[in-house]
């Protein structure tokens, strides 16, 4: 179908890290113009392609078989002095986390110039020149400023920008996206997306997209390549991949992604006159001079889940630390169940902070590493209960069978089981004590999607078996319309939206949380032209 | 604006932990039994009645009151005036004057020689082509930190002087005199400060951003030089200062095995001889050294790593 010459040409890949296979038998050829994804959950294989592809693998991986082309010259075989006039000159590679992949040691346009110093004979006039066209380019508005600004003095997506511009300064064939958009907020993220489609069509370089975000993929990408387990699952035109998937892995990935499917319909759980189980009232919280949470109301009625959106810096941390009665507000209150936790005694407080559990974001960090899985849901068992080991004993068996784990990992160490088993685990330690509240910060942020839906599945049964209350805090508004029955939306700490979560879903009343919306990939009809976007 | 007012804190402290150093020796000296007068003239050869030695001791230490002593001593030294040694009745400004220069210049040398052992083995560490090589190279800090000083002075002496005839010991101008002494010192201060460099670079090139240079096509070298090796100078340079203070205040073993007459041998007397004015004064100038390098330290960091020029540079972050 395609009668240009592939840039890229993969064919028969395969590689293994210490005599492990981590690639087996990839074959990929990318063309002008046109964007490839490479989709794959986390273990898939797809940063190893990435990595290969522009040969910075590390020194434990191998290539076992087969052969990379780009453009006719063969990268498999290049000596490191004529890779280094590849890197950069034909292939951009715009990083994965924008906050640590620049030198923070340096000014941004004295890195977007060492681009142009290894590669072209330019005066440092003319390089200073390049660069700022480059920075004007990529979007800055005030490019001469910019040039001269250390990386900690911009923010995520500008650093993203940056990136963008060393990567596309010489106008590489080919342009490595290693998940390029999924450390930024959601309103950035298109943004970026926005300028790598324009930048794609103006210099018709190929562009490989490797991401885990199937949404992001249909938005952007004109062919698609699902990786499972190191192998392609499926390979296939975006939209045909969507409309009749054919391997089995590709229906189970787009059957868990949220942002396909809203929540299935389930009857309003609002009963009235009933005591809310937390209530927060006109809250207020600053920082010194900095107000980080301003006037904040919200109800959570008992069995229900309040899910709670917002961008980095939005107050979300200082909201939760405020609910737990880790911090004192300035002005305002909250109650749970009734009473105000800002004026309880210290029995009360440990009475309440056993009723209303903070359960965290990243799966491993918050697990003690030097202790067993069953030590870890022991601990609170201990704590709270006087009863002996034989009892403690079954309670753990409940635990783990309640939320799903076998018991055969009681007597692992939390870096031997995976991210979903973490939280998991985490879950179940949380319900040792018996609570009623469950605070859940970016609860599944971290993990797969398919990881993902099995928790919040899991969460839905939780919730219903034993009538518990969720606040549930996320950047992410397709896992939270999965979730959340009343929403709060928040952004500099001021409350954009709040009531019932369908209804702002629906009909969005304030602009921010309509952006917002609009900016949620996997939306757009037409997942095989992606449109065009020039505003940025 | 902010970075000079950084730098005047820094000021301000350095002169506090002086201030605060010269209290606590001269408290201390006072409260050691006996004195240096005594130490000196109650030899019974000398026949100097208990009368006669109270009189030297009026005519030596001013004042009786501690407090007093203490103001006008404090007062002298800021201009300059250490006072009378005791033992040798001449002024401790002229005995400084003679030793300063000799232990300075050993800190100076050493110190300048540990700084580029430590990026030699640092780049040798990291660059050189074969993989035995550099693991030979990262080795190099353990070994130098198990040799005690005392040992690798005299192993420096007997091989250098003695066995090649290289460099005299003896009988050699100010600066030729020194550079088998720093080598000496060099070699103990520079194997910690290499094992936290090599620490450091290992931790750097982690990072993802040094990955993100070499996409851009740059050689193992330039990634190095240019990124690697700025980022993680900093936790090296802070111990740096306090090693430069160290080579002040304790260079006894050092000019002890060298024969060098520096403050290590002042000081060495002046304890023996209970000598209050003179430790005082040496107390002050191992403080000064201490003081004066890690203040250096603590201004020069901030241009090497710009994100701990300024806070006021955050508030001008804006959104994209």
């Amino acid at each position: 179908m395609n009668t240009q010459h592939p840039v890229l040409d993969i064919s028969h890949l395969g590689i293994s890290y210490d005599g492990k296979p981590a690639v087996e038998n990839i074959s990929l050829q990318t063309f002008p113009g046109r964007t490839m994804a490479l989709i794959g959950e986390s273990g898939s294989g797809k940063s190893t392609i990435a990595k290969a592809i522009i040969q910075l693998l590390p020194p434990s991986a191998r290539l076992t078989h087969g052969t990379i082309t780009l453009n006719g010259i063969s990268l498999t075989d290049a000596t490191p002095r004529g890779l280094n006039t590849i890197r950069g000159r034909q292939i951009g590679f715009i990083p994965q986390d924008p906050s640590s992949s620049l030198d923070p040691r340096l000014p941004v346009g004295r890195q977007i110039e060492e681009v142009l110093r290894l590669h072209t004979s330019q005066s440092r006039a003319e390089r200073r020149g390049h660069v700022l066209h480059l920075l004007e380019h990529v979007g800055f508005s005030e490019p001469e400023r910019r040039f001269s600004q250390f990386p900690h003095e911009l923010s995520g997506g500008m650093k993203q920008r940056v990136l963008i511009a060393i990567a596309v300064a010489l106008a590489p064939a080919l342009l490595i996206a290693d998940e390029p958009t999924s450390a930024l907020d959601v309103t950035i993220q298109s943004q970026i997306l926005d300028l790598l489609d324009r930048l794609r069509e103006e210099s018709g370089s190929s562009v490989l997209m490797i991401t885990h975000d199937l949404a992001v993929a249909r938005d952007r990408a004109h062919d698609m390549i699902v990786l499972q387990h190191g192998r392609i699952a499926e390979q296939n035109t975006t939209r045909s991949l969507f409309e009749s998937p054919r391997s089995s892995y590709t229906r189970k990935l787009l059957a868990d992604s949220p942002a396909f499917h809203s929540r299935p319909a389930t009857p309003a759980r609002f009963v009235s006159g009933m005591r809310p189980a937390i209530q927060v009232k006109d809250l207020t919280v600053a920082y010194g001079s900095q107000t980080a949470v301003s006037h904040l109301s919200f109800d959570v009625q008992p069995g229900t889940t309040h899910g709670i959106i917002g961008e980095s810096g939005s107050g979300k941390t200082t909201l939760l630390r405020c609910l737990m009665g880790l911090i004192s507000p300035q002005s305002g209150s909250v109650h749970v169940n009734g009473k105000d936790i800002f004026s309880e005694t210290s029995a009360e407080r440990r009475q309440r902070l056993r009723n209303m559990q903070l359960v965290y974001q990243n799966p491993w960090s918050s697990l003690d590493p030097r202790l067993t899985i069953r030590r870890i849901i022991e601990e609170p068992l201990r704590n709270y209960f006087p009863e002996g080991q034989a009892w403690r004993q079954t309670r753990l068996h409940e635990l783990l069978e309640r939320v799903h784990l076998p018991l055969h990992l009681l007597e692992r160490y939390p870096s031997e089981i995976s991210g979903g088993q973490c939280q998991r685990v985490a879950l179940a330690r949380a319900l040792a004590a018996q609570p009623d509240i469950l605070v859940l910060d970016e609860f599944v942020s971290a993990l797969d999607v398919t990881v993902q839906a099995r928790i919040l599945e899991l969460l839905s049964e939780l919730q219903k078996e034993l009538d518990l209350t969720f606040v549930f805090v996320s950047h992410d508004l397709a896992v939270v319309r999965q979730i959340a029955d009343t929403l709060s939306i928040i952004r500099y700490g001021k409350q954009e939206e709040y009531g019932d979560a369908e209804q702002i879903f629906r009909k969005p009343a304030s602009p921010y949380t309509q952006t917002l919306l609009q900016t949620i990939p996997g939306q757009k009809q037409n997942g095989n032209q992606p449109q065009k976007f020039l505003g940025s | 604006m902010s970075s000079f007012r950084h730098a005047g804190i820094q000021f301000i402290r350095a002169i506090l932990i002086l201030w605060g150093a010269f209290t606590v020796t001269f408290f201390l000296l006072q409260m050691m039994p006996g004195d240096a007068v005594m130490v000196r003239f109650m030899d019974p050869e000398l026949g100097l009645s208990p009368d006669q030695i109270e009189a030297m001791r009026v005519l030596y230490s001013g004042s009786s009151s501690p407090v007093l002593q203490y103001c006008h001593t404090i007062l002298r030294m800021l201009h300059g005036d250490f006072g009378y040694s005791v033992q040798l009745g001449v002024p401790v400004r002229t005995l400084i004057a003679a030793a300063l220069p000799v232990t300075l210049r050993l800190a100076v040398v050493g110190f300048i020689l540990s700084l580029v052992w430590t990026l030699l083995i640092a780049t040798g560490a990291s660059l050189l082509p074969a993989r035995p090589l550099r693991q030979a190279f990262q080795a190099i800090p353990g070994f130098w930190s198990a040799i005690p000083l005392y040992w690798s002075g005299i192993f420096i002496i007997q091989i250098l002087s003695f066995k090649l005839r290289l460099l005299p010991v003896v009988g050699v101008g100010p600066w030729e005199g020194i550079i088998l002494p720093a080598l000496a010192v060099s070699l103990p201060i520079a194997a910690p400060q290499a094992k936290l460099l090599l620490q450091q670079i290992e931790e750097t090139e982690r990072l993802p951003f040094v990955m993100a240079i070499r996409t851009k096509g740059a050689s193992q070298e330039s990634v190095f030089f240019r990124h690697i090796l700025p980022n993680s100078v900093t936790p090296c340079l802070t111990m740096a200062g306090l090693s430069f203070g160290e080579l002040i205040a304790g260079a006894i073993v050092t000019e002890t095995i060298f024969g060098l007459n520096g403050l290590g041998r002042l000081t060495r007397d002046a304890v023996s001889g209970q000598d209050v004015a003179v430790l005082q004064a040496v107390v002050m100038i191992g403080a000064t050294g201490f003081v004066a390098a890690n203040l250096a330290v603590d201004l020069l960091i901030p241009l090497i790593n710009p994100s701990l020029r300024s806070s006021a540079a955050w508030k001008e972050k804006s959104g994209s």
